[in-house]
């Protein structure tokens, strides 16, 4: 028990957690904006699973970052654009679209890796790159703080930003404004004149933005390669997030912070005595937990 | 004059497999540097000797046992997708149940099957049980489930049955008389298949024939129509997860006892996942399930094939047949076409009259 409070309270433990936390932020913002406008993108994870592919090859090839940052997110958006264009104008059930989609991203990401590298499991053969980390300069210097929050890959600092960015799009623009009403009332909102299908496009798009970001931060920063399925359900946590949270910016943060101790936590007692199956099927768990909390105290209400 | 318009269903679900196979082709010559002899071994590898075709079947097994169950749950509406957790659990404790009793054939192989059908019942249990009681999403919570499923499987297997002789992480042999009866010699197609073809038409008959099988499909085509009809809804929804997980356990302990003869796994299996996309082709019809199951896993004995001989990684499987998927689900895929028929129907009618 010592032992595990010492790492709680150790400052690699709380670096750790930042680092772990960041593809979920990115992740949940993906969810959010996409139930908020009432298509709810279950494919974020084979979007970052398909974003943290290109990202390793294209920097690999080109050693370009920025190249292979922008062609990542593009070929996450073209990912939500699939998906949209089935769901939006085909019709299909956005739930069972997204299955496909996931499933379809878990094999062409293999496919591809195969092809570049003649293996299916790793990227390591490529020398791909990692986007850089940041010191920050007066925080660096702070006592406690410092070690924590400086030093930090550009990505953590940017999921910051993008929770801001989220919650300024969301209630201060007129594009969020009609997010919002989409997700409210398509029926109201059509007969104003807006169009429910771009409105639900571009929340798509955006959607796809964030969850790609979130899929370059896993192989080009958490790691410095691709490994197949690497997400982990890191997509689907996300999406629990964003439910639970009700898709509010503060608690996004907070309940990505939440799971991202709870990883974290897991990553430090996989190093105990305690069967690693056992640790490592906590974070599932204590999904179904918090939404059952979260059910409980909804049923209360009414 | 044949009715086109009735086999509309059907006729998307061909087109779109028709297009699934010319894209095959399409990526093959795309990527292979020797494509001809690739489409060759992709293609007719499988029929070219009898294991290759035994092959069909054997993967056709688990995918027909994944995908019934699967379809009793997309057919209540539910977007329930934890056959994976099932398979994984039922798998497991029949394993367990298997090594440490003994009984004759007879006796030991019903038991074991009842085994694992209880824990895939009681995984399956749970997410409709969450569903009505907390409103907890299906989706998420059997989705969770397969995780959970996969670390307590593997963990069960590794402290209480695992072969202390073998380098990595399988199971001690299941005794002879748990094995599945091999049907046809020089092949490995085995008893499950038989069980999986007598499975989906009983969940035929239930779905079409029964009281409980029209409350199902009832509550899938209108939750609240099928309320306001006395329809306990609530109940509907928990049985058709518990079935749904009781068929995937059924599926996991067929494979260990007709193929394997041991727990191996060290993930969920791929037919997990193909199973939900075999029932989404087959439109929820068990029926059809049979005939996408084939097809499938001829598509997935062809890419072994071309795997072995050419330079196409398996996985261009998973590829094809999700974009089928999107294919046959896409509402207004070939609606022009329909509403023409519809069209013509009708002036024909109307002419006749």
């Amino acid at each position: 028990m010592s032992f595990v409070l010492d790492t709680i309270f150790s400052v690699s433990f709380w670096f750790s957690v930042l680092r772990v936390t960041t593809p979920l932020i990115w992740a949940s913002l993906g969810a959010a904006i996409s139930i908020e406008s009432n298509v709810i993108n279950i494919a974020i994870d084979g979007i970052m699973l398909v974003a943290a592919l290109v990202g390793v090859i294209i920097s690999a090839f080109t050693h370009n970052l920025c190249l292979a940052l922008f062609l990542a997110v593009l070929a996450g958006v073209g990912m939500a654009c699939i998906l949209g264009y089935f769901n939006l104008k085909l019709k299909t059930n956005i739930f069972i679209g997204g299955i496909a989609l996931n499933i379809f991203a878990s094999g062409i990401t293999i496919f591809i890796l195969y092809l570049t590298t003649h293996d299916k499991a790793v990227s390591s053969s490529l020398k791909s790159l990692v986007l850089p980390s940041w010191d920050i300069p007066l925080i660096k210097n702070i006592n406690i703080l410092g070690p924590i929050l400086s030093g930090q890959n550009v990505l953590t600092y940017f999921a910051m930003v993008g929770i801001i960015l989220y919650y300024f799009l969301l209630y201060h623009t007129k594009l969020g404004l009609h997010i919002r009403a989409v997700g409210e009332n398509s029926e109201a909102v059509r007969s104003v004149g807006i169009s429910v299908v771009r409105t639900k496009f571009i929340a798509l798009i955006l959607s796809g933005i964030f969850a790609s970001l979130g899929g370059v931060f896993l192989s080009m920063g958490y790691l410095s390669f691709f490994v197949k399925d690497m997400t982990g359900g890191r997509g689907f946590i996300g999406l629990a997030i964003a439910l639970m949270s009700k898709n509010q910016p503060v608690g996004l943060l907070l309940s990505s912070l939440l799971f991202g101790i709870t990883m974290q936590i897991v990553n430090n007692i996989k190093t105990l005595r305690i069967p690693s199956e056992l640790v490592e099927l906590i974070p599932y768990v204590v999904v179904i937990l918090v939404l059952m909390f979260y059910g409980i105290g909804r049923k209360k209400k009414e | 004059m044949l009715k086109l318009i009735k086999y509309i269903d059907l006729i998307r679900i061909f087109i779109a497999i028709l297009i699934g196979f010319i894209l095959t082709i399409g990526i093959i010559y795309g990527v292979s540097e020797d494509a001809s002899t690739t489409i060759w071994y992709f293609f007719l590898g499988p029929f070219s000797n009898i294991s290759g075709m035994g092959n069909i079947f054997e993967t056709a097994t688990p995918l027909i046992l994944t995908a019934v169950g699967t379809a009793i749950a997309f057919q209540a509406g539910l977007i329930y997708i934890g056959a994976g957790g099932a398979i994984f659990i039922g798998a497991t404790m029949g394993t367990l149940i298997a090594i440490f009793s003994n009984a004759p054939t007879f006796i030991h192989i019903p038991f074991i099957l009842l085994v694992a059908l209880l824990a895939g019942a009681f995984i399956g249990y749970i997410p409709g049980y969450l569903r009505v009681k907390l409103r907890i999403h299906e989706f998420i919570s059997s989705l969770m489930l397969n995780y959970i499923a996969t670390f307590v499987g593997i963990y069960i297997i590794k402290y209480y049955a695992r072969d202390m002789a073998a380098a990595l992480l399988q199971s001690r042999e299941l005794p002879k008389t748990a094995w599945f009866l091999r049907i046809i010699p020089g092949t490995r197609i085995h008893l499950g298949f038989i069980l999986a073809i007598i499975l989906s038409l009983l969940a035929y008959f239930f779905l079409y024939h029964t009281r409980w099988g029209y409350e199902i499909r009832m509550v899938g085509k209108n939750a609240d129509f099928a309320r306001f009809n006395g329809i306990d809804v609530n109940k509907v929804i928990v049985i058709s997860t518990t079935l749904a997980g009781a068929t995937a356990g059924i599926a996991g302990i067929s494979e260990i006892m007709g193929i394997y003869h041991r727990f191996q796994w060290k993930a969920l299996p791929c037919f997990s996942l193909e199973g939900i996309l075999v029932v989404i082709i087959a439109r929820n019809n068990p029926l059809l399930i049979i005939p996408v199951s084939f097809l499938i896993a001829y598509l997935k004995t062809g890419a072994q094939y071309a795997a072995l001989i050419g330079d196409i990684p398996s996985e261009i499987v998973t590829i094809i047949i999700s974009i089928i998927v999107f294919l046959v689900t896409a509402e207004l895929f070939l609606e022009k076409w329909k509403q023409r028929l519809t069209f013509k129907e009708a002036t024909k009618d109307e002419l006749r009259s």
